[in-house]
């Protein structure tokens, strides 16, 4: 008797399990968001969160898209390609509609597979791989964020062209992204032919101290250097060649173009260039979006928080305009329709980067960017 | 050959040393006395860089400046390193002094864990700027690019504690029972040492001195987050085993190869296989030493 | 009331110590202090609460350490269910098939239509549960601690991809060859540290681990970098075309299949010749070696065959993934294999099991406590170690018995 007792425990308790996923009610539409929400990677997800959050409350305040409450389906996934994979399953069983994410380029490969095979349109705030459009392997996937090559490129030659450097260090975090911008400028600069790049190296993310990479940099003698990666590495770095005196131009990603890096290099940050997606903080519809964060988290929005908050405007404006979630209907509506955002005004192109989005270079003065002309 | 690089290499590397020695020195006092891999090492080092951060950060804005704060700042860090250290012994330690040996291990992983989610979700898993507590020295400016004002610090930092340790050990009484309790716990029990509160000393003094590198570390890098710990503790670990575990001038001189090591390696090599080299070196000399360079090898009693 | 009173002094005391992280927040950009003071009641009062426990547990704990020593036999007075389970013959193998029936038709029993993430939850799960067992072997029965072990499953995952990306090779030609690889690493690793033992081991084991994950990272042209590999082929079924579900309720079985085979193996192996001698290396090397057990042999074959199910499951998981990159094979993926090895009962392989789900499914499940998971984590390793050091089912050793004399048994806690 025991055994059946138990079996049969065992078996309403899967059953139990089955029936807790959400049962889906056809009457809304599902906008999933993931990205990492936890772990050391959520500075980057957050904002795109609470950038979905906030426009959705507003449109479904509103009445909704056609009529449709939104209902949203926040997903968290650390960054961590076996988790993405959980994570788009889970988002595909329980019916979502469009997806905006995912946040770093690994976790959206992993995923794009699973949203490819169920017809499924991620909209990406902020992954910046290249061959995530380019490679033409993803249909389903837009983003809202130009792509590494394209920054890289502009790093490129506002190196060799604006500040005249001959002997170039390239440094980076080993990191897709990192690595992937620093690839991209070698290859720029050496297609160029204007400068050389007297050094390469990937450097150890977290590491407590770079000053052997750093005096390689003095002893090669670069007169600039270039860096792909993120802002805690960067202002180590500008801090230990501050203490070292060396002083040469600094060149970064839009890793580095926040309030994070300003916040953290302090006054080491100043002179630094960082490409970075183009001012858009004069669109009127960013402005709003940015004193409604501030007057409710009490805080500056932080990174890619203009991207999700274009990228959820975009696919709810395409949900309006195919007038449903059918997935070509979606597709055609992206690429054809122009919408207003805090990027601001965008369509797709055939591969899924967004048009008119392109970067620029900023240095910081006085303890802010200002974009250099 | 180009000489200049490599001295500028070396003085890097020294520094480095320095820093892994300063973490190491806590790591090896605790193995020394209770035979622990003390994991959340680590941890106690970073929480003494964030009450440092918050002690900073609370005189700054309250318009205090200059030595005040470095003086305050570091004194409240240690006071509370010492108070985490001394709890973590009595929570996760003590209750396992006569477990197997893979329990306490397992408990100090655990630890670090908590430690290291504990600050995060208290604080912010951000990275936060530190203020630069060592000021830069005017008679420094013309060999800073060999040695900075707070490598200088570091430097002497390391050397002091690293004898004065060694005198507390050698010459004072609490040392002698840390001496006693290392050598036969139960004999030093025997002939009245309290060794419970030797143990909790040594987690103090071990933790103190995590505290002192964390903010001198912190003003260094100009920046924490909750998990520097980590590698931090990993690399003076390694350092420790490395000069032979429980042996204090072995965790300096753990922490100098080490650090020497990784420099040249990241300079003549590549920056981007540092830890290879780090991890490398301890594999080949524990192959060679099982005992680490300075460590004696115990004779295993039946 | 001394209880009490100490009680009051602990909650005094870690209002104190948690006084600058809980209650103190430096916002650095607007230069503003925040001052969370309700944090500290809540900190004092849980501190309170959680003393008094503590000191009611230690105290119990310590009162039947008393008893048990007092006592001869102590296992017959009192059993937890798992051991009463495995004593009766027919009942355990009445609970044995009943778990059988319901992994078989699990992915029936949770999933409808196109609804297979629960079935993708389990494979993970269940891949973790194979590695757990792996792990088992090495630091349950040899007393190995390798705290590196995910490296192994590098190398399984990392064959798979690259066989199957340069060289065509498919899913099932790859599976043993991963755990050939694996295998081998475990050998060549095992090789320098045979002379090593306890803490030295854990730190060069995790110096491997480093060292694995940094070369994976870095050799870009060999494996890919940080990017990783991409467009790994899900396993072929007779060259049938499976649709997402199929796909992985054919994953799901292989694996199941695969944790089928490790229980076997690892029971058959556990009373095995090299099992004993594993077990006796555990809990006394010199007397084992004194006894004419080879070390050497000994200890490699237990990393070895440790790492063999790490680097066969690799393959399942780079299959099941699609895509892999060093990110997954940190050492906090290492520690949670050690965690579930431990939690689950050193050397006990349903405690294993059941740690292995539980701690993979948990977090799956209670997505909404993601942010306290790992602090929660931490905090059950040591409160685990502490009031239950020998894991959730305790493992038991094979007696034999005469019948004058009463076998010796082991507590696993010695």
């Amino acid at each position: 008797m025991q055994k059946k007792t138990l079996v049969q425990l065992v078996a309403a308790a899967l059953v139990a399990m089955a029936f807790a996923a959400p049962a889906s009610a056809a009457d809304t539409i599902k906008l999933g968001v993931a990205g990492p929400h936890t772990g050391d990677l959520a500075p980057y997800g957050m904002p795109s969160k609470e950038a979905a959050e906030m426009v959705v409350a507003e449109i479904n305040a509103k009445g909704g898209v056609n009529g449709k409450q939104v209902e949203l389906m926040i997903a968290d996934d650390q960054c961590k390609p076996e988790i993405a994979t959980n994570v788009a399953t889970k988002l595909v069983s329980e019916g979502v509609n469009i997806v905006i994410g995912h946040v770093c380029s690994g976790a959206t490969k992993a995923a794009m597979g699973i949203y490819k095979g169920a017809k499924i349109i991620a909209i990406s705030p902020s992954a910046t791989n290249p061959p995530l459009t380019k490679g033409g392997e993803y249909p389903n996937f837009y983003r809202t964020i130009a792509a590494d090559d394209d920054q890289a490129m502009l790093a490129a030659s506002f190196a060799t062209d604006k500040l005249n450097a001959k002997k170039i260090a390239i440094l980076h975090d080993k990191g897709d992204y990192g690595k992937g911008f620093a690839d991209f400028c070698k290859e720029a600069i050496e297609k160029g032919g204007k400068a050389k790049v007297v050094m390469y190296e990937g450097i150890q993310p977290g590491a407590m101290d770079y000053s052997a990479v750093i005096q390689k940099l003095r002893s090669e003698g670069a007169d600039l250097l270039i860096f792909g990666g993120y802002h805690p590495e960067a202002s180590k770095l500008l801090s230990l060649m501050n203490k070292k005196k060396i002083k040469v131009p600094f060149i970064g990603p839009d890793g580095l173009k926040g309030d994070g890096f300003l916040k953290i290099a302090g006054k080491d940050a100043e002179g630094v260039y960082a490409t970075g997606p183009m001012d858009v903080s004069k669109f009127p519809i960013n402005m709003k979006a940015r004193s409604d964060y501030k007057a409710k988290y009490g805080k500056e929005p932080g990174t890619f928080f203009d991207q999700a908050y274009a990228a959820t405007l975009a696919a709810l404006n395409a949900v309006k305009v195919a007038g449903g979630t059918d997935y070509d209907a979606l597709g055609k509506a992206l690429r054809s329709s122009m919408v207003e955002t805090t990027v601001g005004k965008i369509k797709f192109d055939a591969k899924g980067d967004a048009e008119g989005v392109g970067f620029s270079v900023y240095q910081v003065k006085s303890g802010a960017f200002a974009e250099v002309k | 050959m180009d000489f200049q690089y490599l001295f500028e290499l070396l003085c890097g590397g020294v520094v480095k040393g320095s820093i892994y020695a300063l973490i190491a020195l806590g790591y090896t006092m605790v193995y020394g006395i209770i035979q622990l891999i003390n994991f959340a090492h680590g941890e106690v080092y970073m929480i003494g860089a964030f009450v440092a951060f918050i002690v900073a950060g609370i005189l700054t804005l309250t318009g205090y400046s200059g030595l005040t704060v470095l003086v305050l700042a570091a004194v409240v860090a240690l006071i509370y390193a010492a108070a985490y250290g001394y709890t973590l012994e009595k929570i996760a330690y003590r209750p396992l002094r006569n477990a197997p040996r893979l329990s306490p291990l397992i408990s100090a992983i655990g630890a670090s864990i908590f430690l290291m989610n504990y600050v995060q979700l208290a604080q912010t898993p951000d990275f936060l700027p530190f203020p630069e507590l060592v000021a830069d020295f005017e008679f420094m400016e013309p060999i800073a690019r060999y040695v900075s004002s707070v490598d200088l610090v570091i430097l002497i930092v390391t050397t002091v504690t690293m004898i004065a340790l060694t005198v507390l050990i050698k010459y004072t009484r609490i040392g002698k029972a840390m001496r006693a309790t290392q050598q036969d716990m139960v004999m030093a029990r025997l002939v009245g040492v309290n060794v419970d509160r030797v143990i909790s000393a040594t987690f103090i003094i071990g933790s103190v001195l995590a505290a002192i590198a964390g903010v001198l570390i912190a003003s260094r890098t100009g920046q924490i987050n909750s998990a520097i710990g980590f590698m931090a503790g990993l690399k003076a670990f390694t350092a420790a085993v490395l000069g032979g575990i429980g042996n204090i001038p072995g965790a300096v001189l753990g922490g100098l190869v080490l650090g020497i090591a990784e420099t040249l390696g990241a300079g003549y090599i590549s920056s981007a296989y540092e830890d290879v080299f780090a991890f490398g070196l301890l594999v080949l000399i524990l192959i060679l030493r099982p005992a680490g360079l300075l460590g004696k090898a115990v004779k295993q009693k039946v | 009331m001394a209880h009490l009173k100490r009680s009051f002094g602990i909650g005094l005391w870690f209002m104190f110590l948690t006084l600058p992280l809980m209650v103190v927040r430096v916002n650095t950009l607007n230069h503003e202090v925040e001052w969370r003071w309700s944090n500290m009641i809540w900190v004092g009062i849980c501190a309170f609460a959680i003393a008094w426990f503590w000191q009611f547990s230690i105290e119990r704990r310590t009162a039947r350490r008393a008893h048990v020593a007092a006592d001869a036999h102590p296992e017959v007075e009192k059993l937890s269910l798992a051991q009463r389970l495995a004593d009766d013959p027919v009942l355990s193998r009445r609970v044995l098939i009943g778990a059988a029936v319901v992994a078989m038709i699990f992915p029936w029993l949770v999933s409808t239509g196109q609804n297979y993430y629960h079935i993708n939850v389990m494979v993970s799960a269940l891949i973790f549960v194979v590695l757990g067992l792996g792990l088992n072997i090495t630091v349950g029965l040899a007393g190995l601690l390798d705290l590196g072990y995910i490296a192994f499953f590098a190398v399984g995952a990392y064959t798979y991809a690259l066989l199957s990306k340069n060289f065509d090779l498919g899913f099932w030609t790859c599976l043993p060859l991963g755990g050939l690889m694996g295998m081998l690493f475990g050998v060549v690793l095992g090789f320098p540290i045979l002379r090593l033992r306890g803490d030295y081991l854990a730190i060069v084991t995790l110096g491997f681990a480093s060292i694995t994950k940094i070369v994976l990272e870095n050799w870009d042209t060999v494996f890919g970098g940080a990017a990783g590999i991409a467009g790994i082929p899900r396993p072929e079924f007779f060259g049938m075309a499976l649709d997402g579900r199929q796909k992985s309720v054919y994953t799901y079985y292989i694996v199941l299949a695969l944790v089928a085979l490790t229980i076997v193996v690892t029971t058959r192996l556990k009373n095995s010749r090299v099992g004993r001698a594993w077990m006796a290396l555990r809990e006394d090397e010199i007397a084992c070696v004194a006894m004419g057990v080879d070390m050497a042999r000994t200890k490699l074959s237990a990393y070895a065959l440790g790492a063999f199910w790490a680097g066969l499951v690799g393959v399942i998981f780079a299959a099941h993934n699609n895509f892999i990159n060093p990110d997954s094979f940190t050492f906090m993926d290492s520690a949670m294999i050690l965690a579930m090895v431990v939690l689950g009962g050193m050397g006990s392989i349903l405690g294993v099991i059941i740690a292995g789900l539980a701690l993979k499914l948990l977090p799956e499940y209670l997505r909404a406590f993601a942010e306290y998971r790992m602090l929660v984590f931490g905090a059950v390793m040591v409160l685990m170690m502490i009031f239950r050091p020998q894991g959730l089912i305790n493992n038991m050793r094979r007696k034999y018995e005469c019948d004058t004399v009463e076998g010796d048994h082991d507590d696993g806690a010695k």
